[in-house]
This record gives C-alpha cells, structure tokens and sequence, in this order.
C-alpha cells in the first residue's frame, strides 16, 4: 500500500502544528467560534449533539495492520473505546475533547492517517471498491489513481472553497461496489476497442434531498487525460456550480439544470484548454505510485480443499459464513474475507479498541497485512489463503466478529442518525438494532437472500436509502419521529433511487411494517433464486403496498 | 399573529468537553437539565440568550430550546431531540450523560 513521501510527512506534520495553534487561539479568545469553526471542519472535527466528533480519513479504505492498531489506541486514550466505520469508508470518533485533538491528529500522523477534507466544501477522501486489488472480476487494481487523485486534491488551491462538497468514487471492475453513479463524480474503469484500460466517467450523481443516478459524460477517456479531466469537471463546477442556495449546490444540480449534453460540451472545452496547460505527473511518479499497489507475494503452496470442505460440512456456522462473507480472489488459492461489523442486535459500523486490535492481528497473520473499510461498513480482509479460512472464522467467532449476513437482511447500512448527528431528524441505529433483532435467525436470513437495508436519520442521506432495496428516511413529523419507506433502489451498475412507498410510520410501527414487505416478498418469489430486487422488478410496488398498506386494500 | 411564547431553557455545548450545557438560575451552567432554569417570561429568556452568547470561551452555539415544568416542578424537554440531548446515544445507555447523571 501507499507510504508516505517526505513530501506528505510534512505536509501532514505541518497541518497538525497549525491546527493546534488555531486551538489555542479558541482556547484563549483570539480566535471566535465563527472563525474557528471553518477551520476545525478543515481538520474533520464537527460539534454534534453530545460531543465534538472527529472524522478521521481512511483514504480509498485501505488499512494497514499498524494504522488499524492505532485506531484502537486513539479510540481508548483519547475516546470511549470505539470507533465507528462509515459509509464513506472513514472513521468517526464519538467523543473527543478539543484540548486532544492536536495530539489525536498527532498520533494519526504517526501512522500516515489524517483528518484533513473530511469536511468541508472541498474534494473529500476518494473512495473505492472494498475489493480492490483482490477481487476476481476486476480489470486493474482502480486505487493508484485514487491515491492520484488524494494527492491532486489535497489542499489543491483553486478548490477549497467549492460550492458545496465533491465526492468521488472509483472502482476497477464492472460489478460496481462503490456505489459511482451515486457520487459527484464516478470513475469505472473500462476498456476501448483496442482493450486499453481507461475510465467511464460519471458526473452528477447523488443522494440527499434531490436523488440522481449519475449521467455518463465521457464513456471512454484515457489514463493519461485523467486528471486535467477531472480538472476541467471542478474548474467548470466551481464556476458554474449555485451559491445562492445551499440545497442546490451539489453538482448534480447543475447537471440536471444545465442537461448532460450542454455540460459535457462545457466540460470538453475546459478540457482542451488545460490538457495543454497540464503538466502531467512524471512517468517515475505514477509508477512509483503503481509499484506500492502491487499485490502480495501470494503463498503460491496448493490449498487442501478437500480440507477445507470437510471444515465446511462439519460446522454449519462457518458453511453460513463462506457463502456470505468469503468472496472469489483472483487468485484461486486465496479468498476475501468480508468482517461484518453488524452483529445482531449491535450497533452498524461500529468496532471496539479489541476488535479493532483483533481485525489488525488477523490482518498481520493471515492477510498479508492488509484491511479495507467498505462503504457498507464492514471490514474486508483482502487476501485470505483459503487454507487459513477456518482459522480466520474460528478467531473473528471468538471476538464476536463472525456474524455470516453479509448481503443479508442484518446486514445495514445506518447513518449516525440523531442518536449523534446534529442534523438528523430522527434515530436511525436503534432502528437498525430493531430489525436485526427480529431477523436474528441467521438461517431464516440465508432463506430470505440478499437484501439490502438502508437506513438514514434525515433527508441528506448518509444511510444511503435511495439505493437501500428497502429504504427507510427518519423525519421529525410534528414533533415524533415518522419512518418514510422508500422501494427497489439500488446502489450498483444497474443503479436505480428507490420509489416511496406511501405515508411513513411510526417509530413502534415501522420494525412491523419491514417484516410485512419481507413477508410478501417470500410468499411472492418465483423460487428462492430470485432475489428480492428481481421480485419487485417484476412485480413493482403494488404487492408490498398493499402488505403495507392493508387497510386501504 | 405572533406566536406565544413558550417555556424556554437556554442550551448550549461545552466548548472544552463538548457536552450538551443548560443555563441554572444563577447564571453557570449545568449538564443535567433538571437542574436548567426554567424561562417563562420571554424577555428574560431573550436575555439570558444574549448573556450566554458572550460567554464564548465557554461555550459553542447557544440556544433557547422549548421545556416544559414537570410535575416535581424542574424542567423538562419538549421535543424528542431535546430529550436525547439530557441523556446521550440511545444504543449505548452507559455512554454520555445517562451514565453519569
């Protein structure tokens, strides 16, 4: 994986110093809250509703086993003794105190992690597929150029002040899990005619308050023009995107006001103008990036898979656990090992110091030393040989890390919601909890199939709702907190925004209102093969409004 | 029409520790709500609002949040988000101010 240059050392060192300057400044009164408030958001740290929290940057979700351990230690010296993983593939801290941060951001250094452009109206942690560099189906490992991209955005100078914060996405295979037509800009790594790697490019694309699939705006383009296209999408953003009005300030609002064919010509224009004024990163640097992206030296020693099968057959925990949370490597001997960080009952995305440290030793033992964080919150370990399977379940059981529903109904996405968010509308964790409660049987989930919850505390969609196959929105109506359901979304390749179900429901009445749509689903289906997505494509809405809805029936 | 005014208590986050603070009767602050101040002349509470946002080096973002005098006579929340904020994260009952409180 990446290492710091001497560059980014200091770079990151420097940012430090002049953040706990500023917070001394606060600390004395040179500094105003309005003044220091944008510099602290610049550094990752928010004010929520209990506590100050502090976004730490995991870019693209590739860990090592000594970032991972330090995570912990920062989580028990300076916090409560966990951390949670979020759908950007970050880490948030619950409760530090401003006199700590400096030396939180501190000990991140030390590690190579930082907290910089998690917030803010700026380019934000790129992010990528959680398989990446692993995965069987991929056409090339997509994080070198997410690390270009870290290092063209970090602190670029005509882009700190956008109007309104820019996400990107990329992923390096066709099946699409990191979610890019659902970002500012989504990169799919593709290959032309004459089956040179290049990049799909997806712009406006979206959640929050007004949803949008992505629009293709370049289906092709080459390597080697990456980075003055991605410049010439932000030049004309910057330019072009609104200011007047905060709801309308996200770039997929100018793609749907201007139309894709207008701004592709905008885009294209900017394009040829700083193509020829790109001076573009020297051969050596992208190979130097590329070099520490390289995969493992694989343990090419055959795997005893009768071994293996016969571990299989004689636990049916672990036959659950390889047929949802092992995944095909591209290299026949190993495997991926996905750690669901939603044990039943438990809070999504988050992981105590131990686990933390349990996930890190496992890495460092069985997975070349590598972890990622996925946008669904959990944790993959990358390159598992398939021989060390059994021991790896047998470890992660032991840490209460084995939960085998990922795909599964259990396994959600769920925002902070205002259990912590200063935003939210209403709770969206004990919600989550709720459903997985009444779901627990890990069997029945295997009968029910890959479905996908989604879960968020307000309209700006952290939980990714849109794209949940069943998603739930918690509002503040009149005071309560009112559970909108919104259908058939999806996150992938065949990206599609939920439809809403009808009136939402109570906080008692939406855990019922969820097994009523599961229930309809499983006496609907065509045989246990089709999923729940492909029922409601092919049957719509209608059934599961009217298991919602039987009183209007 | 102007709407009436309502029982206020005047909140807001500790600068240092983050914590969620209400203002007591005496002017200092408290971290348990029942222990608030309970405004129900507006201008006071205006007043009190504006005395709390000076108090910068203390405090993050002041607010006049809707309560109510419970039957023991000390403050409660209205809304549920102010609710959450006497008590802390509802998925964790030992974190935040519910354990210590």
């Amino acid at each position: 994986m990446y290492e710091y240059n001497q560059f980014d050392h200091d770079f990151v060192r420097n940012r430090v110093r002049e953040f706990r300057a500023q917070v001394e400044r606060r600390l004395d009164g040179s500094l105003t809250e309005d003044e220091f408030k944008p510099l602290r958001l610049m550094n990752g740290l928010y004010l929520q509703l209990h506590a100050y929290m502090l976004r730490v940057a995991v870019p693209y979700g590739t860990l090592n086993s000594r970032q991972m351990n330090q995570l912990a230690y920062i989580s028990e010296k300076w916090d409560k003794g966990y951390g949670h993983f979020t759908t950007r593939q970050n880490i948030q801290y619950n409760w530090p105190k401003l006199k700590d941060v400096p030396d939180i951001l501190d000990a991140l250094a030390d590690v190579e992690m930082h907290a910089i452009q998690t917030s803010g109206n700026c380019v934000r942690n790129v992010t990528a597929d959680h398989f990446a560099g692993a995965a069987a189906d991929e056409i090339e490992d997509p994080r070198p150029t997410a690390e270009l991209l870290r290092q063209w955005s970090m602190d670029h100078p005509e882009f700190q002040f956008l109007p309104r914060k820019f996400k990107i996405a990329i992923t390096g295979a066709p099946n699409d899990r990191a979610v890019t037509k659902a970002h500012d800009i989504g990169l799919r790594m593709v290959r032309n005619e004459n089956d040179e790697p290049g990049y799909e490019v997806i712009v406006g694309g979206g959640l929050g308050r007004t949803p949008m699939v992505g629009k293709v705006a370049r289906d092709f383009l080459p390597k080697a023009d990456l980075l003055p296209y991605v410049e010439a999408i932000l030049q004309v953003y910057n330019l072009n995107g609104r200011r007047d009005n905060k709801f309308k300030a996200r770039i997929k609002i100018l793609v749907h006001e201007t139309g894709i064919e207008t701004l592709r010509e905008m885009i294209e224009e900017v394009f040829e103008t700083q193509k020829a004024l790109h001076i573009p990163p020297s051969e050596e640097m992208v190979k130097a990036i590329e070099a520490q992206f390289q995969p493992p030296e694989f343990d090419a020693g055959p795997v005893d898979e009768e071994k293996l099968a016969a571990a299989i057959e004689s636990d049916p925990l672990f036959k659950s656990f390889m047929e949802t949370n092992v995944h095909e490597h591209f290299d026949p001997n190993h495997a991926i090992v996905t750690i669901s960080l939603k044990p039943i009952g438990g809070t999504p995305g988050d992981a105590t110091a131990d686990q933390m440290r349990v996930m890190a030793n496992l890495a460092e033992a069985y997975a070349y030393d590598e972890l990622r964080v996925s946008h669904e919150q959990n944790i993959i370990l990358p390159h598992v040989r398939r021989d060390d399977l059994p021991e790896v379940f047998e470890r992660l059981r032991e840490a209460g890390l084995a939960t085998a529903n990922v795909g599964l109904i259990t396994d959600m996405i769920a925002c902070p919601g205002m259990d912590y968010c200063a935003l939210a509308t209403a709770r969206s964790i004990p919600v989550a909890q709720e459903i997985s409660n009444a779901f627990e049987d890990i069997k029945a989930q295997h009968d029910i199939g890959p479905l996908k919850i989604k879960i968020s505390g307000c309209i700006n969609a952290c939980g990714h709702h849109h794209v949940g196959h069943i998603g739930i929105l918690g509002l503040d109506k009149a005071g309560v907190e009112s559970y909108q359901i919104t259908l058939g979304g999806d996150g992938t390749e065949t990206a599609t925004i939920g439809e809403r179900a009808g009136p939402g429901f109570s906080y008692e009445e939406i855990v019922p209102a969820i097994q009523r749509i599961v229930e309809r689903y499983v006496e609907i289906r065509e045989g246990v093969d089709e999923t729940f997505l492909e029922t409601y494509r092919r049957v719509g809405a209608e059934p599961f409004k009217n298991a919602l809805y039987p009183e209007t029936v | 029409m102007a709407r009436a005014f309502t029982p206020k208590v005047v909140t807001a986050n500790d600068l240092l520790e983050g914590d969620v603070i209400y203002m007591t009767g005496d002017g200092n602050w408290t971290r348990d709500h029942a222990e608030a101040k309970l405004f129900e002349d507006e201008d006071e509470a205006k007043a009190a609002l504006a005395k709390a946002e000076t108090q910068s080096l203390k405090l993050v973002g002041a607010y006049l949040a809707d309560a109510v005098r419970g039957e023991d006579g000390k403050p409660e929340p209205v809304h549920f988000r102010e609710a959450f904020r006497t008590r802390g994260p509802s998925n964790y009952p030992e974190l935040g101010k519910q354990a210590e409180l």
